[in-house]
């Protein structure tokens, strides 16, 4: 009964969808005020059916009825209740249920905060979010009714994917939709300023809390992904540039340009149709994403949902979304024209250069992640694009973005660099290179160029965010939450660039078959095979190795990795055993049995990898603090525009 | 208001990829032509699976046609297609050898003593190289080489009746004709 009235919700929840397109565009077309509070109602509704319809299927999960399909493939009896819950959205018409309910938490939060808007402007937010809330519905039950019953039911469950039975990737998708969906909103709001080819800027004002907002979640939900592939695919790395991963990194690069690039619109009333644009793809690529994820088009470890009838639906609902709104775009953007120059030091042209940077790496890793793609439709062949490909064409923009990072928070708007401040910012610089070069040569021993560049990029960009905090704090000036939240983010974007050069020059991985009573020496630290046990989860069976860590005779570390096997059956599950330090990781996984109590182990040796997840932390905390700047929040004084903050710069 | 071209761009290159993706979905991945096809099947000589003393490979075949599956007991596909195999097996038009790849030897033995046995012989690959040197993506796949010892086809993902009528017999030597 629950399901049926789940299923029943979700429908309600489409035609309150059309509802509140149509009346939130037609309303805001005929300047009808009763047609354009009958959208925002039917947002209201919207958000209500689609979370009944979460609640009936979640319920469905944590009561155990398999006779529901989906729970029934993504679920089992002994199952802990905490990733029942998770698998909810642990397979496709989950996640699309997820994705659907984000955008009408989202749509429901951006009604409810934008009552200082204009109303007509308001209503056909409303109304774009509430086409694109169209689409997703439609795609669901139409093709992916979560709700679908088994005749007959099950005895028992299939059970969650083993990878997916972990805390981090268990929220992880929650975050990392919250962060996709969220650009919708910016997508709105370009599309209604579009539609309605407003002049000014003041859309970019609006836009840059939500923008910042789901920047932060895409960020925190990435760096889960990242943490997760580390300790629990038993290879040790933190980013493979799979194309699920790319699928994911090219919205979060274009939302990085778009919120510096909104910066700019909003002060200065520069770079608008180019803004547009960004809001635009960010969304764009989010889709994207979901459709390279859902439909198979490039085969990855991550295609668990390989169904060409769902990727033609997708793939039509993304033509007529992003092709409408690129449409609109060339139609109204020309009409945009921005008159004012600025010199070639001022904050304007750094975040040109940011601009045009992030967006270079995007094109390119884009590129990548759609060339064997491209190769296969053309009959050119089946090739694919490894790391090493993907690792060149982010390092190469990212150490000029680096470099120009620390001077770009320093100069002023309109204006050239003020002297006093190209002093200070060339002694951190100075001080970057030094410390950069004895650090290699002291701790690590080695001073290998790219190594000392890292290096001294991450010391750069953290030295030149805290001087804007000290230079503010000893000027006694305030340090309001867009300043503060953007010295955080980038000190985090230099700490994990700190934590990328240090793990990528200086891990130490080895393979080694080792007997109980082995040990085996890596970077100064013995690992030895001590024992191996059987193990007993609630629906696994497994062995543990202890491996105990030494240094110089000093025990350090006892590590357990295990490998799992789950009772639904499948691959062994390798859980790495990691002893976490501010210097550095050690890392044991356990391998295959070699037979005669010999098995393979992978050791590694990681400096200063946890700085690459704190970073990614600094640089999300940052993007929330900011979003929450009071600036944004004081509707009253809405024209009260730039004019202060460039005061207190 | 008059277009300009610049601004169109976005929109060009938005439905040029589009075009690419139409392309993309009508391929069905179990189709993709190997490099391989037409080349020398690369040689190997792996421990048989049964008995690690004994190696099996691909001389043992050689001047006649024959069948190399590639499976694990973690893959799920694997099980979906064994009765076929088995079916194919007892048809007896072609021998079939097995590539068990990333496996538990004990776990390969045991499933093959509950489903049945289809191969003629298996090698046992822990290890993953010589399903490397085939250009392996993902198990299970399906394999005919030639008299000459070239690769004359490939299967991706689960073997069906369909695809083996409609792919595979029309390659295979002659029925009684296997000796010559």
């Amino acid at each position: 009964m629950i399901p049926e009235l789940g299923h029943f919700a979700l429908i309600l929840a489409l035609l309150l969808a059309i509802a509140q397109s149509a009346f939130g565009l037609g309303g805001a077309a005929r300047r009808h005020a009763g047609w354009m509070a009958a959208g925002r109602s039917a947002v209201v509704g919207q958000f209500v059916f689609t979370a009944l319809a979460f609640a009936a299927l979640t319920y469905a999960f944590v009561q155990k009825d398999f006779s529901v399909l989906y729970v029934a493939t993504n679920s089992n009896s002994e199952l802990p209740t905490f990733y029942r819950v998770a698998a909810v959205w642990g397979g496709h018409e989950g996640s699309l249920l997820l994705w659907a309910l984000s955008l009408s938490g989202w749509s429901i939060a951006v009604t409810a905060l934008s009552g200082s808007l204009d109303a007509p402007f308001r209503s056909r937010v409303v109304g774009i979010l509430g086409l694109i809330s169209i689409g997703f519905l439609l795609f669901m039950i139409s093709t992916s009714n979560p709700f679908e019953r088994l005749v007959p039911a099950a005895v028992d469950g299939n059970d969650l994917n083993p990878l997916l039975q972990d805390f981090a990737l268990a929220v992880h998708p929650p975050l990392l939709y919250l962060g996709y969906v969220g650009f919708a909103v910016a997508f709105a709001f370009a599309c209604a300023t579009l539609i309605e080819g407003r002049l000014d800027a003041t859309w970019a004002r609006w836009t840059r809390p939500w923008t910042l907002a789901a920047w932060m979640f895409l960020t925190v939900g990435i760096a889960l992904g990242s943490w997760w592939a580390y300790y629990e695919l038993g290879w040790g790395g933190w980013w493979f540039w799979d194309p699920v991963e790319n699928a994911s990194f090219m919205p979060w690069l274009a939302g990085t340009a778009l919120i510096h690039s909104l910066a700019v619109t909003e002060k200065r009333g520069l770079f608008k149709s180019w803004t547009l644009l960004l809001a635009v793809s960010a969304f764009s690529l989010s889709l994207l994403g979901t459709f390279l994820v859902r439909s198979g088009v490039l085969i990855s470890v991550h295609a668990f949902a390989t169904d060409p009838a769902r990727g033609i639906f997708i793939l039509g609902f993304l033509s007529a979304v992003i092709g409408g709104a690129l449409l609109l775009y060339a139609w109204r953007a020309p009409a945009l024209k921005s008159a004012a120059g600025f010199e070639i030091t001022s904050r304007e042209s750094f975040l040109l250069f940011n601009n045009a940077l992030l967006v270079a790496a995007l094109g390119l890793i884009l590129l990548g992640t759609l060339y064997p793609l491209f190769m296969d439709a053309l009959e050119l062949g089946k090739i694919s694009v490894g790391p090493p490909y993907f690792e060149v064409v982010f390092i190469v923009p990212m150490l000029p973005l680096l470099a120009l990072l620390g001077v770009g928070m320093h100069a002023a708007w309109k204006r050239g660099l003020l002297k006093s401040k190209q002093r200070r910012l060339t002694a951190i610089a100075a001080a970057s290179v030094a410390s950069a070069i004895i650090v290699g040569a002291a701790v690590y021993g080695e001073v290998r160029p790219l190594t000392t560049i890292g290096f001294a990029l991450a010391l750069w960009v953290m030295g030149c965010s805290l001087l804007e905090v000290f230079q503010r704090l000893r000027g006694r000036q305030a340090l309001p939450g867009a300043v503060l939240g953007m010295v955080i983010a980038h000190f985090g974007i230099g700490l994990a660039t700190l934590g990328i050069t240090g793990v990528q020059s200086f891990k130490i991985e080895k393979d080694v078959a080792l007997g109980i009573g082995d040990a085996t020496t890596i970077a100064g630290y013995d690992f030895r095979f001590a024992a191996m046990r059987d193990v007993r989860g609630p629906n696994y069976v497994g062995v543990e190795a202890d491996v105990l860590v030494s240094r110089d005779g000093r025990a350090v570390a006892t590590l357990k990795p295990q490998k799992r096997l789950y009772n639904s059956g499948g691959n062994p599950m390798t859980e790495a055993g990691i002893e976490v330090g501010a210097a550095r990781d050690l890392f044991a996984a356990l391998g295959e049995d070699l037979g005669q109590g010999r098995w393979s182990l992978r050791i590694q040796y990681k400096p200063l990898i946890r700085y690459i997840w704190l970073g990614a932390l600094l640089i999300a905390l940052g993007g929330g603090i900011a979003a929450l700047d009071r600036r944004y929040r004081l509707r009253s004084e809405a024209r009260e525009p730039a004019a202060a903050a460039d005061a207190a710069r | 208001m008059k277009l300009q071209l610049k601004f169109l761009l976005p929109a060009v290159a938005f439905a040029a990829l589009v075009g690419f993706f139409v392309v993309g979905l009508r391929q069905d991945p179990g189709e993709i032509r190997s490099p391989l096809i037409g080349k020398p099947a690369p040689a190997f000589s792996n421990e048989s699976l049964g008995d690690a003393g004994w190696r099996v490979g691909s001389a043992d075949f050689a001047g006649r046609a024959w069948l190399l599956n590639v499976w694990a007991t973690w893959c799920a596909g694997c099980r979906e297609e064994h009765e076929l195999l088995l079916a194919i097996a007892r048809e007896n038009r072609v021998p079939m050898m097995g590539l068990n790849w990333r496996d538990d030897r004990n776990l390969a033995l045991r499933w093959l003593e509950q489903l049945g046995n289809p191969y003629v012989s298996v090698a046992f690959d822990p290890d993953g190289r010589t399903a490397i040197d085939w250009g392996v993506y993902g198990a299970p796949e399906t394999f005919l080489i030639g008299a000459d010892g070239r690769v004359l086809q490939k299967r991706i993902g689960p073997l069906t009746r369909e695809a083996w009528e409609r792919d595979f017999v029309p390659l295979l030597p002659p029925p009684g004709g296997e000796d010559g």
